[in-house]
């Protein structure tokens, strides 16, 4: 059998990829379009849907970003809801360790995997902004050094949660009036850099034991953090180049870990556009771009690089003379920037500008957030299952544009092609979302202990 | 129908009789499944109550009051009641959802967006009760203070005294902080405005700036106004201080009357702090909670009684007034506590699904009756449900016109 696609959908964030602009554009906090895009995703037997998380309006020059889609809901509670109305599809959300605890978490995720039928999973994030941690009791008291050391024991401190109670811990023996087997189930303790808490837990064992741990940083602590702790990484290497070279950097690190090459799988975000001939896709890329990269949206995409207030700027006129400021103070709060080097990216994106006589709104265009896939059907299926079988990733979390009927058409065309071609489901055969992601069952507390 | 009454019914995993696992129908690890969730959810809704509430703790049950008891032979273990009523939200229409979260060691951005979330997802039917954790065991769950051990009998003790109204104190102002956030959105800010290329109009979003003794917090909400504007919070309160925090910050009170005439006082009380407190709001609904044990017969409903506490090896004691008898007699009873002056009645059923369905099949009928409870729902949010209009936001109120 080739080997199979994993398929993910990203409900649209709150970011310029998603145009609100358009007349099908809907709401982005009705819960009937998280109805809709859920049941299209389980309608086209995806593996799960993708929430992503913000705890803080993003703000540029110090006021709040308004060109974008502002607004969402608490994920935790989103995805219960979604358990609902949904059987099999997988419910992933993005939760920040900094601003929580792990007893609360780790029972909250528990919570979701039972009341889910063990389809629960957990994109971890880690913060250091000082900017979000404004909203919370602690505010931003984490070194940014200390991010991936505190995700890590986070992590492992939700795993020893999750193991306090045995599978077989609720007895329920009426006749002998015992309902457990032992008196300290749930007995926890634990005693690290970040963490020092013992109790009891008491939340039973849930029906995949560990939710499904998801990672999205990309640096070599990122990287080491996924293959020692993560059972899939949200990637944003969307191109096969790219895509093949950290799939074998990431995966050659999990032998480290005694884990094999299967079980951390490699889900990069994409973005695609379809039509009835090539052609006409790539006319719906273009539309679509400049849907994004509004005037307004152009001048605000170069301030974040530039690092300085622009709104003098012509957005059909030439790029700033000057070089980007390197204050360590970002113009832009509540996202990271968009590259580590802007001086070269400057002077790449202006000679780029000068060479094809191109605005600042259409270098914008022409240099951020290219589709990652446009053509036909056949074209995207068939370049989609290439990337995968050439192991440049295991499958992909689809980012569609529109809320909340982005993904229709990609479940009516394309999924079909990729079931005909024998690398995508065509039903579901198991009920956890570690069934679908053929991960390995959670080890058993027992198993733990031997 | 001014002259009818609230009610509501209170879940907690398969009963509140510590016996009732014994003789409950259903298995003993029901409440980990949606399923026990959105059945019970389904036959209130039959019965068209107001509202239902689901219990949680940071803490593992115990008949103690200052941390786990050891014992096998009671339920133990419970769910994340606000993700319960989110599963529980879409499998429902009309009655309001009420989950409790510890508002002590939690964060208050979250229970915001989180009850806020809840109310978006079932479309105006979410409420809040707010949790008070007082235990040092809580406390070492989260690490990040100690709350010393409480002597359960030197509760006037002045250290304790003193806990008790920091912990208040502190939840007035996590209940001062959801609140504002909710009101941080006005219910226009979503302009999408083509023609300048604005998403949300930023003059309607607004910082809440609160800086308390215990954490500050910036705003706005990550998540729009919920469509109630408020959920209605609701709180447990058995003693004046508990009065004083309900008239200052909810909408619902519940209260625990051994009998007619501490209700006629609790009532009186409670209005006094609502005048202590200057409250401008519309009164408290308060609602007098009730363990109940039904049966056809008061004679079947004792046996019943008898055999829980042999089972439990104790008879049961409440914090709220036990009701054993038919659902005839507690229909006298509600009526005789209505006119004293209880706006209506969370019903706490001691055995899961049995004393719930008695509720829906036997009490309700009752009531309806005698004209004292809703024939069907007339749709709406649960602001609607308890008569509370929907309050404009704050900084609307404000602005000039």
């Amino acid at each position: 059998m080739p080997k199979q696609l994993i398929l993910a959908a990203h409900f649209p964030g709150v970011n310029n990829t998603t145009v609100w602009s358009d007349p099908a554009a809907g709401s982005q906090i009705d819960f009937a379009s998280f109805v809709h895009l859920a049941r299209t995703a389980e309608r086209g037997k995806f593996d799960f849907f993708f929430l992503a998380e913000g705890l803080r309006l993003r703000e540029q020059r110090g006021r709040i970003h308004d060109l974008d889609v502002v607004g969402r809901p608490d994920t935790l509670t989103l995805l219960a809801a979604l358990a609902g109305v949904t059987t099999h599809l997988g419910l992933a959300g993005t939760l920040n360790t900094t601003f929580r605890e792990p007893y609360e978490l780790a029972r909250q995720l528990a919570s979701l995997d039972h009341l889910s039928g063990g389809r629960a999973a957990w994109n971890v994030v880690t913060s250091s902004d000082a900017f979000t941690g404004e909203n919370f009791r602690r505010g931003g008291y984490l070194d940014r050094s200390l991010r991936y050391e505190r995700a890590t024991e986070f992590v492992r401190t939700a795993r020893e949660l999750w193991d306090s109670w045995h599978p077989d811990a609720v007895l329920g023996d009426r006749a002998a009036g015992r309902y457990l087997r032992d008196a300290d189930v749930g007995a926890f303790a634990h005693q690290g850099d970040q963490f020092d808490i013992s109790g009891q837990f008491t939340v039973p064992r849930s029906p995949q034991g560990h939710p499904v741990v998801l990672q999205a940083g990309d640096s070599p602590q990122g990287r080491e953090f996924a293959a020692s702790s993560a059972d899939a990484i949200f990637s944003r290497h969307s191109t096969p180049e790219d895509g093949r070279q950290f799939y074998r950097d990431v995966k050659a690190r999990l032998a480290r870990y005694g884990r094999g090459p299967d079980d951390l799988k490699i889900i990069p975000g994409v973005t695609f556009v379809l039509g009835d001939t090539d052609a006409e896709a790539r006319e719906r890329a273009h539309h679509i771009r400049r849907q994004q990269v509004s005037p307004q949206t152009a001048i605000l995409l170069l301030e974040q690089l530039w690092n300085r207030d622009l709104s003098g700027y012509d957005p059909d006129g030439p790029l700033p003379a000057e070089d980007p400021q390197l204050d360590d103070d970002s113009i832009i709060k509540g996202r990271t920037r968009l590259t580590d080097d802007p001086i070269t990216t400057a002077r790449r994106w202006r000679a780029l500008a000068e060479e094809k006589h191109l605005g600042i709104r259409d270098l914008v265009i022409e240099v951020t957030g290219r589709q990652s896939f446009i053509g036909t059907p056949e074209h995207v299926a068939e370049s989609m299952n290439h990337f995968v079988q050439t192991d440049a990733a295991d499958g992909f979390i689809l980012v569609p544009h529109l809320t909340p009927g982005g993904l229709d058409e990609f479940v009516d065309r394309v999924v079909p092609l990729l079931q005909e071609r024998g690398v995508f489901r065509a039903e579901y055969t198991g009920t956890t979302l570690r069934d679908h992601l053929n991960l390995p069952a959670a080890r058993t507390p027992s198993a733990v202990a031997a | 129908m001014p002259d009818t009454l609230h009610l509501a019914v209170a879940l907690d995993g398969l009963g509140w009789h510590p016996a009732a696992w014994r003789l409950s129908a259903a298995e003993p690890s029901a409440p980990w499944q949606a399923t026990w969730w959105t059945a019970l959810a389904a036959e209130a809704e039959r019965g068209t109550l107001d509202l239902l509430t689901v219990e949680d703790s940071l803490a593992m049950q115990s008949s103690r009051p200052d941390g786990p008891d050891g014992r096998t032979d009671q339920q133990r273990g419970r769910l994340d009641a606000v993700q319960i009523l989110a599963r529980v939200a879409p499998t429902t229409r009309h009655i309001g959802l009420v989950p409790t979260a510890t508002v002590t060691h939690t964060e208050p951005f979250h229970l915001s967006t989180a009850v806020a979330t809840l109310d978006h997802v079932s479309g105006g039917r979410a409420g809040w009760r707010p949790r008070v954790s007082a235990t040092s065991a809580e406390a070492r769950h989260f690490g990040r203070r100690d709350i010393p051990p409480v002597d359960p009998l030197r509760l006037d003790a002045p250290q304790t005294a003193q806990l008790v109204d920091d912990l208040f104190a502190e939840a007035t102002d996590v209940v001062e902080v959801v609140r504002r956030l909710w009101d941080s959105w006005q219910d226009d800010a979503v302009i999408r405005d083509t023609a300048t290329g604005r998403f949300v109009d930023r003059d309607r979003l607004h910082y809440i700036d609160f800086t308390g003794r215990w954490f500050s917090v910036k705003g706005p909400s990550i998540v729009p106004r919920p469509p109630q504007g408020q959920p209605p919070v609701a709180v447990l309160a058995h003693v004046p201080a508990a009065y004083a925090f309900a008239a200052r910050q909810a909408d619902v009170v519940f209260v625990t009357p051994a009998d007619t005439t501490r209700a006629v006082e609790i009532v009186a009380e409670v209005r006094a702090a609502e005048a202590a407190a200057g409250r401008v709001d519309p009164p408290l609904r308060i609602l007098a909670d009730l363990v109940v044990l039904l049966d056809e017969t008061p004679t079947l409903a004792r046996r019943r009684r008898d055999r829980l506490d042999e089972l439990a090896g104790a008879a049961y004691a409440s914090d709220a007034a036990l009701f054993t008898g038919s659902p005839a007699q507690l229909a006298d009873l509600l009526t005789d506590w209505h006119r004293a002056g209880v706006d209506g009645f969370r019903l706490r059923p001691a055995v899961l699904p049995d004393d719930l369905s008695t509720i829906v099949r036997g009490l309700v009928p009752a009531l309806r009756d005698r004209g004292l409870f809703r024939t069907r729902y007339p749709g709406g949010t649960l602001r609607d449900l308890l008569g509370l209009p929907r309050p404009v936001n704050r900084h609307v109120a404000a602005s000039p016109a």
